[in-house]
């Protein structure tokens, strides 16, 4: 099963939802205000660090790049995606669920 | 609504400012400046050029008081002021000039 | 005519001059507030009114630095904030709390900002005639 999460986990409890409800073995993929989830150093950090042992996680890089944040700076265990690479999981992974 | 300019079709907009300013290059910019019976100097030259330098780094074409502002800084107060820009661009340094030059018109401009 | 264009020719006093806020809680591209606000400080600076800007919340975002929106096929309007010192607006300012909680420092913003409290931010909100918020 594929998640995907495109809010900021700062305004919105779209992704602390997702969290309470994925499965292990699932997949998460960030994108657009989603992918601030994804960096080092903010309050959410140990939380989504935390989730990347369970599941798998993935955010979208063109999304990153916009925003500023270099793939350096993104959580160690988050796989950076291209557009073909999310249709890819959309492909593979079976069911799709948005957290919008 | 398009021009019709060396062959191709450029998309502009009802003020006749054109849409992608990717389509622009100085002989565009001569036939605009054509079209409202203005044949394009070097004083002409320059204001377009400053608007092109000032959209590339800020990503907008300036308020006419800010023009006029940062002309000054550039060039003087004898090219910094309303009266020299509107003698070059009689309806408008902002709306005449920004079209010749490609760019979008500025904002604030009603 | 465009209004902008003729504002030299009136002769203003204090009385015109009103003192607004516009208040940026939003992230640049998920949402169309940020690009929408940014054009409303613009014009609002044209009008040679008091203004200032405050980032709080993901708004703090709007001014990372290092945005590259070319693959997502969108327009990066973040070197437009490099532009508000030019329309006489200076009066920029970042919310701590916000800036700290997404891991964000002064150096991390495109353009030169004053950070200040909650507490701080909500004594200069008190001091305006307009707020505007997206």
């Amino acid at each position: 099963m594929l998640h995907l999460v495109n809010k900021s986990p700062f305004e919105r409890i779209a992704l602390h939802s997702c969290l309470g409800h994925v499965r292990e073995g699932d997949s998460i993929l960030l994108y657009e205000d989603g992918i601030y989830a994804a960096r080092k150093g903010s309050a959410t950090t140990d939380r989504v660090a935390a989730a990347t042992g369970k599941f798998k996680l993935y955010v979208l890089g063109p999304d990153l790049a916009a925003r500023g944040i270099p793939s350096d700076q993104v959580i160690d265990g988050i796989t950076v995606v291209d557009y073909g690479g999310f249709v890819d999981l959309v492909a593979e992974v079976g069911p799709v669920q948005s957290w919008l | 609504m398009a021009y019709d300019f060396q062959g191709k079709s450029i998309d502009h907009d009802e003020e006749g400012f054109i849409t992608d300013v990717g389509d622009w290059s100085p002989e565009l910019a001569s036939f605009l400046a054509e079209q409202e019976g203005i044949a394009l100097g070097d004083e002409h030259w320059e204001v377009i050029n400053f608007l092109r330098d000032y959209y590339n780094e800020y990503q907008i074409a300036p308020a006419i008081r800010v023009l006029v502002k940062q002309m000054k800084k550039a060039f003087g107060p004898e090219k910094g002021n309303n009266k020299y820009l509107y003698e070059l661009f009689p309806y408008g340094p902002a709306k005449q000039a920004c079209k010749f030059a490609g760019l979008p018109k500025p904002t604030g401009c009603i | 005519m465009a209004e902008a264009e003729t504002l030299d020719d009136f002769d203003e006093t204090d009385e015109d001059v009103k003192r607004f806020m516009f208040v940026n809680r939003k992230a640049p591209y998920g949402t169309i507030y940020a690009l929408e606000v940014l054009e409303m400080v613009l014009i609002t600076g044209a009008f040679d009114q008091d203004v200032s800007v405050a980032f709080l919340d993901d708004g703090v975002f709007q001014i990372k630095k290092g945005q590259d929106t070319k693959a997502v096929n969108m327009k990066n309007f973040s070197p437009t904030y490099r532009a508000l010192e030019g329309y006489d607006i200076e009066k920029l300012y970042v919310e701590r709390e916000s800036m700290e909680a997404r891991g964000l420092a002064p150096e991390d913003f495109v353009v030169p900002v004053k950070v200040v409290s909650a507490a701080e931010l909500a004594d200069l909100m008190a001091e305006q005639d307009v707020i505007i918020s997206g």
